[in-house]
């Protein structure tokens, strides 16, 4: 089995956001980045754990962005697998993202592609479906587990209130989340070889970008937490009746 | 001393009569990409696996720590500085004390690591022979097998050559019998592996063993109760007729003293590296409390007195990891060099590390003794809770008391500073003559007044540092000549001297490390860098005038002691610094980034 994990690099999460140019751009200076935890920890690693146990074959890892997203797509190949591509344009747009992707997956005979429910970024949520629907192929969103028997996918994912289990033949497209796998940490074996494991850019396809960000906004700041006595619980009452009017 | 050689290598004990440039020292800025996911690969491991578990690791939970060993090692944590042919990853010494520095954040862990890294792997790796080093440092570097290292004696410490463990032949010639008591030992509960050190015979020098914990007639006593580092095993081991291989003999008979100093010279080193990574996890701890905790309504980092502590505990600690960086490639520079001159890597290691047993025992005692700084006044930061065993600081305030006492307590190393310093130059490897008598010449001399040409961003620091070092050449000139042979038992003095070469030291190291930064970041993006440096030299200023009063105070009078205190106060001249408002802008960096962040 061959497959494809889709990485996106975002600014760690610790990172106060700034922005500028009017509130139509965000301060990139200082901002550290770090692999979308989505991507990392739950599409990446159950990858990894595929091929361990012998089920895949090979493990290619594709990131769309400029040449400063490389230390993250090389700490990825620390993490493990074969080789990374790097499609040389901006990922802020997910249904460009997407086209890119598709563009160069279509030939390259993919059984699985796993992506992150989203990225922590701009939080979209689409990338995964929209490569699949331009490679014809069947999409899984949300996974929580993903097992395989033979040439089929058993996936589980969340639905409104409960759980789900589909089964699917590959090729298929899968967004992870939680409970697919267990974060992991490199080890010095995976960061020396992540060096010399190959890292091909490849020209995005020709496309016009239909859509663009005309300004950001930061969230209201946090209005400050009232402290009330355990003892006193009709001041809660009080409170959560008159202050917050929620009951 | 003028002239900015930029040389490959400096020459251990050089910085106190040559000028280094910036250039030419590495600093923590350089740090590539590979070995920036080595750091994190640390970090990540001890904020996963150690802190949540501190409390289980210091009650000694069975298994736990040896279990966290096997995870370090399965990350290859264990092999960094190992070469590839014995299982490890063939690292670089820097490589290896940011490995060092990053898991230095994991008390008593740290402890563990350290040992076995360290005492515990590095005798067999360098002083073993091919066989000895194929059948134990692939196990060792994996963690398969985990290392400790018996040298103290309950009635040899200091003195480690005096120990009174024996070993002798047996009649067949096939084993030693050896038979002592050691104590303090690190990592024993859990050893496989154990480097004994004892004389053969009627020796007058140690001889180093490789005895393994399978060996008949090897004892553990119980765990000692320790202040701190509680989850560190630390027992006593009797050996009672241990019967040990001849061939685990490590290098020569009465080599052993030798290859405990040498260990030892790194181990400093080392705890330079990982003190410096456990005051960086400490004051990152202190700001996000100091932010949290507010009093009369505001958050107690809007106040100026704990202002003052979070910025000179950021000072300290970035003044104390230039030392480490510098010296740690310097030492590798000096290895570099002796392999191209024909020495195996081995041997060259060896000698490059012993040519910087000074700076490495500069830099044990002054990380060491900028931890205790840190952790009190992480205590006196978090107030109340600072005392409570609830919060983490309590913790690192005990754990980080040992560092002044193992590897050579802090006035052990003080003393070896200034001996070898002598030693050196009595053996004619270190010219002191020279520059001390020029420097006495200029004391006769009417002091130069004239404007020395264009002033740029570092030229008033790099005079002051030239002046520390002619007040140090004054002082210890002085107390060689007035002292002579007695100078050895003046400790007094010599703690004295050593504190001026420390605080020399240090200073060159900051001055040099943001002198290069600004080069490759510009002024601009250093200006809180540019503050430590200002503040750091202004008070070192002051300890070395106040160690060098002292001294002369001692042992010189008339006419003579007042011209030098006149030199004294010449050298140790600096115009004024605003202190306040330098620390209140590294203090305001570190609150809106919420943790050390130089």
């Amino acid at each position: 089995m061959k497959i494809l994990v889709c990485i996106s690099q975002v600014p760690d999460t610790s990172t106060k956001v700034i922005l500028k140019d009017n509130n139509t751009a965000i301060e990139s200076a200082g901002v550290t980045y770090i692999i979308n935890p989505y991507d990392e920890w739950y599409g990446l690693i159950r990858a990894i754990e595929l091929k361990e146990s012998g089920v895949a074959s090979e493990i290619d890892l594709v990131i769309v962005g400029y040449a400063n997203t490389e230390p993250v797509i090389r700490k990825a190949l620390a993490l493990g697998g074969d080789k990374a591509i790097r499609i040389d344009a901006d990922s802020n747009d997910p249904y460009l993202t997407a086209v890119y992707i598709a563009d160069y997956a279509g030939s390259m005979n993919y059984d699985l592609i796993l992506c992150g429910k989203e990225s922590i970024d701009y939080n979209n949520g689409t990338v995964g479906s929209m490569i699949a629907e331009l490679l014809d192929m069947d999409y899984i969103g949300f996974a929580t587990e993903l097992k395989t028997e033979g040439n089929t996918a058993i996936v589980k994912r969340e639905i409104e209130g409960g759980e789900e289990t589909d089964s699917c033949n590959f090729p298929l497209v899968i967004s992870c989340q939680k409970g697919v796998a267990e974060a992991r940490i490199p080890n010095m074996r995976g960061i020396m070889a992540a060096r010399t494991r190959p890292l091909d850019i490849v020209t995005p396809a020709g496309i016009e970008c239909v859509s663009s960000i005309l300004s950001y906004e930061l969230p209201p700041a946090k209005a400050g937490v009232k402290l009330v006595d355990p003892a006193d619980m009709d001041h809660l009452v009080e409170l959560l009746h008159s202050e917050a009017k929620v009951i | 001393m003028n002239d900015v050689e930029n040389v490959k290598a400096i020459k251990g004990g050089e910085f106190l009569i040559r000028e280094t440039a910036a250039e030419s020292i590495f600093i923590p800025e350089e740090w590539d990409e590979e070995q920036l996911m080595i750091a994190e690969t640390c970090t990540n491991f001890i904020a996963q696996q150690v802190a949540p578990n501190l409390n289980r690791i210091d009650a000694q939970e069975e298994g736990l720590m040896a279990h966290l060993m096997d995870e370090a090692g399965a990350l290859g944590l264990l092999g960094i500085s190992v070469p590839e042919t014995y299982g490890g990853f063939g690292k670089d010494f820097k490589t290896s004390m940011l490995v060092t520095e990053k898991l230095g954040a994991g008390n008593s862990f740290s402890v563990a690591f350290s040992a076995h890294s360290g005492i515990g792997t590095l005798p067999i790796l360098y002083y073993g022979n091919d066989a000895q080093k194929q059948k134990y440092i692939p196990k060792l570097a994996s963690g398969e097998w985990k290392g400790a290292y018996c040298l103290t004696e309950p009635s040899s410490g200091s003195d480690a050559n005096s120990g009174k463990a024996r070993a002798k032949l047996t009649e067949d010639g096939k084993h030693y019998l050896i038979t002592g008591q050691k104590m303090w030992i690190t990592n024993a509960g859990f050893a496989d592996v154990f480097t004994v050190f004892a004389k053969i015979d009627n020796d007058e020098n140690l001889s180093a063993f490789i005895v393994e914990k399978g060996f008949e007639g090897i004892t553990l006593n119980t765990e000692e109760h320790k202040m701190g580092i509680k989850g560190s095993s630390t027992r006593q081991v009797f050996f009672n007729d241990c019967k040990v291989p001849v061939e685990n003999l490590l290098s020569e008979r009465q080599n052993g003293f030798k290859i405990a100093v040498n260990i030892l010279n790194i181990g400093r080193m080392k705890l330079g590296g990982g003190t410096v990574g456990a005051s960086k996890e400490v004051i990152s701890m202190a700001v996000k409390y100091a932010n949290e905790r507010e009093q009369f309504g505001r958050a107690i980092s809007k106040y100026g007195a704990i202002r003052h502590k979070l910025a000179q505990q950021a000072i300290l600690t970035y003044a104390a990891e230039a030392a480490v960086y510098r010296a740690s490639q310097n030492m590798e520079e000096a290895t570099e060099l002796l392999m191209e001159s024909g020495l195996d890597e081995t041997k060259a290691k060896l000698k490059g590390t012993e040519q910087f047993a000074i700076e490495a025992a500069i830099i044990k005692v002054h990380a060491s003794e900028v931890l205790d700084y840190v952790v009190d006044e992480g205590v006196q930061i978090y107030g109340g809770m600072g005392y409570s065993a609830e919060a983490p600081m309590e913790r690192a305030y005990r754990d980080s008391r040992i560092n002044r006492i193992f590897e050579g307590t802090n006035e052990i190393n003080r003393m070896l500073t200034v001996d070898m310093m002598l030693k050196r130059a009595m053996k004619g490897e270190l010219d002191l003559m020279g520059p001390a008598q020029k420097v006495a010449g200029e004391l006769m001399s009417i002091p130069d007044f004239s404007a020395g040409g264009e002033e740029g961003l570092f030229t008033k620091e790099k005079k002051y540092i030239a002046n520390f070092k002619k007040a140090i050449l004054m002082v210890a000139g002085a107390a060689v000549q007035k002292l002579m042979t007695q100078l050895g038992k003046e400790q007094e003095v010599l703690m004295n001297l050593a504190d001026m070469l420390i605080e020399l030291y240090v200073s060159e190291s900051l001055q040099l490390r943001v002198e290069k930064l600004v080069g490759l970041r510009g002024e601009d993006s250093c200006k809180e860098q540019l503050d430590m440096m200002r503040v750091y030299i202004n008070d070192a200023a002051e300890k070395i005038a106040r160690s060098g009063k002292e001294a002369l105070n001692s042992f010189a009078e008339g006419d003579e002691k007042r011209m030098m205190m006149m030199g004294l106060k010449r050298y140790t001249k600096t115009e004024d610094v605003n202190t306040t408002q330098a620390r209140r802008n590294i203090a305001a960096k570190l609150i809106a980034e919420n943790k050390y962040c130089f």
